[in-house]
């Protein structure tokens, strides 16, 4: 059982605020993953949990213990860096039974758990080598079955995969996932990659300049986007947003077009839609395509509505041309608005 | 080629062989006195003191043998070597905390300290070396092993905390932190992965100590007098003792100097940033 609770936990440095009041509860066994561009605290927070940051202020518990002011060994942790933090000059068994002869455990069971652990990362047959004989990518999985072999109440993840090329990157996404399921452990994972988060999160918590905006499921962070920043940081190609005026009744004027909406007062409303959930029809949002691009899954129609630059996702066998001009309608069940001083989602 | 070489011809090829004649004066400058010593301590003592002399030396062990019969030389040389030695375990003891504090943590005065610590060398020895042997005489540390130790630690300490300091730098904080979070408390991270790292470098910044302290002359002959070092000793007995003495002693100084210096010389080049393939 391995819950965490993060209590009002803030962080300066000097006069730089990197944290502002942070609040979660992880699950046991849920995967977390702290997403967020750079410098939007994620990291800070995720070292304030592992102990090589201490908060300003605020407490960290795990399990009904607190364990801000406890050192990292002493906490129940096991940490996966980005640049993998692999001792040169240790073999790679010596690297993944490293935790447990600090524990002081006897030789057969500190055998047998870094055999365990080094069969699941598939690098069993590299125990007697040293780390710069290694790729990346095994120098990676070095990292990771050394993280698990301690066996620990939460596993922390900063960026594992980042310094990895991109279909590397791919498998090894899956096999993290795989490997960490079968695993029970609870788990914060740091990614500035919005699909990686998607791929792998059981919650998302989109954190933007030391805030968390939203913390939810992939699907209702996709879907339902707290505030404008995680519908544009979401999603690739990213959310459109056209201004709106009321015409009352809880109608709004879009480019031209009426839509239902929120039966609020505001003056104005931003409408966001998804460039997946566009559709050429006869009526709708008037657009004059700019850019076609044909991406054999699909085609990526760049185009201006009211001179705003917007983007719809088409079947595969549109047939457009750039200066042409379409009709495009939304999915109505995926409108959504935000209000334009807070950011907020409004319904 | 720039327009002034096209102008200035001639300026540009003078630049090199005035750049080619001082490298060749620098390297005669070092070079030829060593090689005297060394044709002069292989000679026998009539060798050395004729003229003009053979440009080879003869393999005679004459003279070094001579030498290692002088009376109170083989003293001399135990006495340089337990200072050297002292010096050097003091001067890392001393500096790498230094150096590893330097490279991991801020605080402040931080770079007052830096330049203090190389300010330090920019003190004369010759105007502290009065006041020293005073307060040396005061403490009983005059004629020691030990206070001439603690001296030549003085001077050696700025170089064990910069070129600890170089390489600590260049031991990823993120590997101290991984230990962290394996079971380790600072000083087991330290010791476990830190050390094992750098114990090369260590170890070449501790035989620079040593040959700072075994190479020194002025505070060794100050601060001695009957426990004298090979440099003091030698310094001496300058104006009495035969020349061919004189040249052997010098080799005898020079050499284990030499051959640590070379044996560490990759790690002085990175500190110095030279490549060195």
């Amino acid at each position: 059982m391995a819950e965490i609770q993060i209590k009002n936990v803030e962080k300066w440095f000097g006069s730089y605020q990197a944290l502002k009041s942070i609040d979660l509860t992880i699950s046991d066994q849920e995967f977390m993953v702290l997403l967020g561009a750079s410098g939007c605290g994620k990291t800070t927070l995720l070292r304030i949990i592992a102990g090589l940051e201490t908060a300003s202020q605020g407490e960290v518990w795990i399990n009904d213990r607190r364990i801000d002011h406890l050192a990292p060994k002493d906490r129940g942790i096991a940490m996966v860096f980005q640049n993998y933090a692999v001792f040169p000059h240790l073999t790679v068994f010596e690297n993944i039974g490293f935790g447990l002869r600090m524990q002081r455990r006897p030789n057969h069971e500190v055998k047998a758990r870094v055999e365990r652990n080094a069969e699941l990362m598939h690098i069993e047959q590299l125990l007697g080598r040293y780390s710069g004989e290694l790729s990346g990518g095994q120098r990676q999985r070095v990292a990771v079955a050394r993280a698990l072999a301690m066996e620990p109440d939460v596993i922390l993840m900063d960026e594992p995969l980042s310094n990895l090329d991109a279909l590397l990157r791919l498998e090894m996404r899956a096999e993290l996932k795989g490997v960490l399921a079968e695993s029970k452990t609870t788990a914060i994972y740091v990614t500035h990659d919005q699909v990686e988060a998607m791929s792998l999160a059981d919650r998302i918590s989109v954190m933007h300049q030391g805030r968390i905006i939203q913390a939810a499921d992939p699907l209702s962070v996709y879907r339902d986007p707290a505030e404008r920043f995680v519908g544009s940081f979401i999603g690739n190609p990213p959310m459109n947003f056209l201004p709106a005026t009321p015409e009352g009744g809880g109608k709004w004027r879009v480019a031209g077009q009426s839509y239902a909406g929120p039966k609020t007062d505001h003056t104005a409303l931003d409408f966001a839609i998804r460039p997946e959930d566009l559709q050429p029809s006869a009526a709708g949002l008037a657009a004059v395509v700019k850019v076609v691009e044909p991406l054999g899954a699909h085609v990526l129609v760049t185009c201006a509505i009211d001179g705003q630059m917007f983007r719809a996702v088409l079947d595969s066998d549109t047939k457009l041309a750039a200066g042409e001009t379409i009709t495009l309608q939304p999915n109505a069940d995926r409108i959504r608005w935000f209000d334009p001083q807070s950011q907020v989602l409004v319904r | 080629m720039s327009q002034t070489d096209q102008v200035f011809p001639n300026a540009r090829k003078a630049g090199r062989y005035l750049y080619i004649a001082t490298v060749v004066f620098l390297c005669a400058w070092v070079l030829v006195p060593l090689y005297l010593l060394f044709v002069n301590a292989l000679s026998s003592a009539e060798a050395v003191n004729s003229f003009p002399k053979s440009a080879l030396p003869e393999f005679d062990l004459g003279s070094l043998s001579f030498f290692a019969k002088f009376q109170g030389i083989l003293d001399a040389l135990k006495n340089s070597l337990i200072v050297a030695t002292m010096t050097m375990v003091m001067s890392i003891a001393i500096g790498a905390p230094a150096g590893y504090a330097l490279s991991r943590f801020e605080f402040r005065g931080k770079a007052t300290f830096r330049l203090l610590i190389l300010m330090t060398r920019a003190f004369p020895l010759p105007l502290l070396a009065l006041p020293l042997a005073i307060m040396f005489i005061r403490t009983g540390l005059d004629d020691t092993a030990l206070g001439l130790a603690f001296v030549h630690t003085t001077l050696a300490v700025p170089f064990a905390v910069l070129i600890t300091f170089s390489l600590f730098s260049g031991i990823p904080l993120e590997l101290e932190e991984a230990a962290w979070t394996l079971g380790c408390t600072r000083l087991t991270a330290f010791t476990k992965v830190v050390l094992p790292l750098i114990l090369p470098g260590i170890t070449a910044s501790a035989i620079f100590a040593f040959v700072i302290s075994w190479n020194e002359v002025f505070a060794a002959a100050v601060l001695t007098i009957e426990n004298r070092t090979l440099t003091a000793f030698l310094l001496q007995n300058l104006d009495t003792t035969a020349i061919h003495l004189k040249f052997a002693g010098g080799f005898i100084l020079v050499l284990p100097a030499l051959i640590f210096i070379f044996a560490v010389r990759k790690y002085l080049f990175a500190m110095w940033g030279i490549a060195n393939r």
